[in-house]
């Protein structure tokens, strides 16, 4: 997990969105897999990085709808049974059928993890997935995903306004300001120790 | 009493259009605290309108001596004005000026040539020329709506169309919903037009063939005629449209161009 922090402007969510290619990069490359990702096609990329935005932006229909729609636009129809296994793992037991409209914004985002997921991404972008969440919400949604990270073995890179938040969730930090890269480490020395960040 | 003030019928028409013009103005100024910028857009859209139409039909008078298929010309001309005016309200879409001259072309052109193949508009002028520029004029408006309401559809969704590119979709795939949503509006008019026939309104044409002597019965079949004719060139037009706006909103790497 690598927490990408910086102020705002830096270009923490543009950095995510060049990765899932949703923006060109002006000059640059990116690679993956050690290969230029020019030569990929768009949607093979999409398909193994997934991205969950700050907010959930659920489709009209049915949550079991949402959940399928990736893997749909990739040709695989997905069962109710592992539609109903994956709402299983985010806590949403039961929900197949509800309209998106009648969830809270923690659950929201939950079937937002859900349907990223479902596309079996090697790698997870995640834009400040929390930052339009209350406390209890923010706290519920950072457990589901450090866990759905370990045990998927997912890539994943947050993109987050909160040091703390960096600190808590990545084993490296990545620290950008006004487009560039001022320091790549772990936590702490990218971050400083506790009481430093706690005073910045 | 305009007959006996004005026996002259130009100058009465002058004076008719004076009285309609003003009319509208006192409306816009009426409600001027709801729409402020139509007192200026207005007036001036009423001496664009008439000029152009006196200028229609002076071209009329001289090609109606003329060999009949100058009237080509003539639909053809408009069909270019109607996508210059399209153009102004799609602001936002890149070459949304050739997408609305292809668009109305085909769907105002394919379905005149159907109608005039098969002998339901006679070619000849004095009828091509003012059943032509009915469709393409109604299938102008139709592509307006289209165009603003999908534009407007489209910069609501930033969001909702994006995830759904970062899950892998096509753009087709990502815009279709709100693509239905901007078809079936636009059509509204169309289709409530047909639906209202007779008995919310009677159109100018029938009313103009029954005041030149047609057979009421007949001039209702006719207008019936027409109003489909209209429906079909702005659904085809709308069809057609749908498929190129697509293509001009997203760069080649299924990014989107569009947005607030």
């Amino acid at each position: 997990m690598l927490a990408i922090v910086g102020p705002s402007g830096a270009g923490k969510s543009t950095l995510l969105r060049m990765i899932n290619r949703l923006d060109e990069p002006t000059h640059g490359a990116v690679y993956f897999h050690g290969e230029d990702y020019r030569g990929l096609s768009t949607s093979t990329l999409r398909r193994s990085i997934g991205m969950v935005m700050q907010r959930a932006y659920l489709f009209p229909g049915t949550i079991a709808e949402n959940i399928a729609f990736g893997p749909q636009q990739h040709g695989i129809n997905i069962t109710a049974e592992q539609i109903a296994d994956l709402l299983g793992q985010v806590g949403l037991e039961g929900y197949a059928q509800r309209d998106p409209l009648t969830l809270s914004g923690g659950e929201a985002q939950r079937v937002a993890i859900t349907r990223a997921l479902a596309n079996q991404p090697e790698v997870l972008l995640l834009d400040e997935p929390t930052s339009a969440l209350d406390g209890v919400a923010r706290s519920e949604v950072e457990r589901l995903l450090e866990s759905l990270i370990r045990e998927r073995h997912l890539t994943c890179l947050w993109v987050t306004h909160s040091p703390e938040q960096a600190r808590t969730m990545g084993d490296r930090v990545l620290r950008l300001d006004a487009g560039h890269m001022t320091a790549i480490g772990a936590p702490d020395k990218v971050l400083g120790q506790t009481s430093e960040a706690s005073r910045a | 009493m305009l007959e006996h003030l004005f026996p002259n019928q130009l100058a009465r028409g002058v004076v008719e259009c004076l009285i309609a013009a003003l009319t509208a103005i006192a409306v816009i100024v009426l409600a001027r605290r709801r729409a402020p910028d139509l007192l200026k857009e207005v007036p001036l859209a009423q001496l664009r309108g008439l000029l152009q139409i006196v200028a229609v039909g002076a071209i009329l008078a001289a090609l109606l001596h003329g060999p009949q298929w100058t009237s080509i010309f003539v639909l053809v001309g408009m069909v270019f004005a109607a996508a210059s005016i399209v153009r102004k309200r799609a602001k936002q879409i890149p070459g949304a000026f050739a997408l609305a001259l292809i668009a109305i072309g085909v769907g105002a052109g394919s379905i005149l040539a159907i109608m005039t193949a098969t002998g339901v508009i006679p070619l000849r002028i004095l009828v091509l020329v003012p059943v032509g520029s009915m469709v393409i004029a109604n299938t102008m408006n139709t592509q307006s709506l289209f165009l603003d309401r999908f534009r407007g559809e489209v910069l609501a969704h930033v969001g909702e169309i994006e995830s759904a590119l970062a899950l892998g979709a096509s753009p087709e795939a990502a815009v279709a919903r709100y693509l239905r949503a901007a078809f079936r509006s636009s059509l509204i008019p169309a289709v409530d037009n047909i639906r209202s026939l007779g008995i919310v309104w009677i159109p100018g044409i029938m009313a103009g063939m029954v005041l030149s002597g047609a057979s009421p019965l007949f001039a209702a079949l006719y207008q019936f005629v027409v109003l489909s004719t209209i429906f079909s060139a702005s659904a085809l037009a709308c069809f057609v449209a749908s498929y190129l706006v697509t293509k001009r909103i997203f760069s080649a790497h299924s990014q989107l161009l569009l947005r607030a």
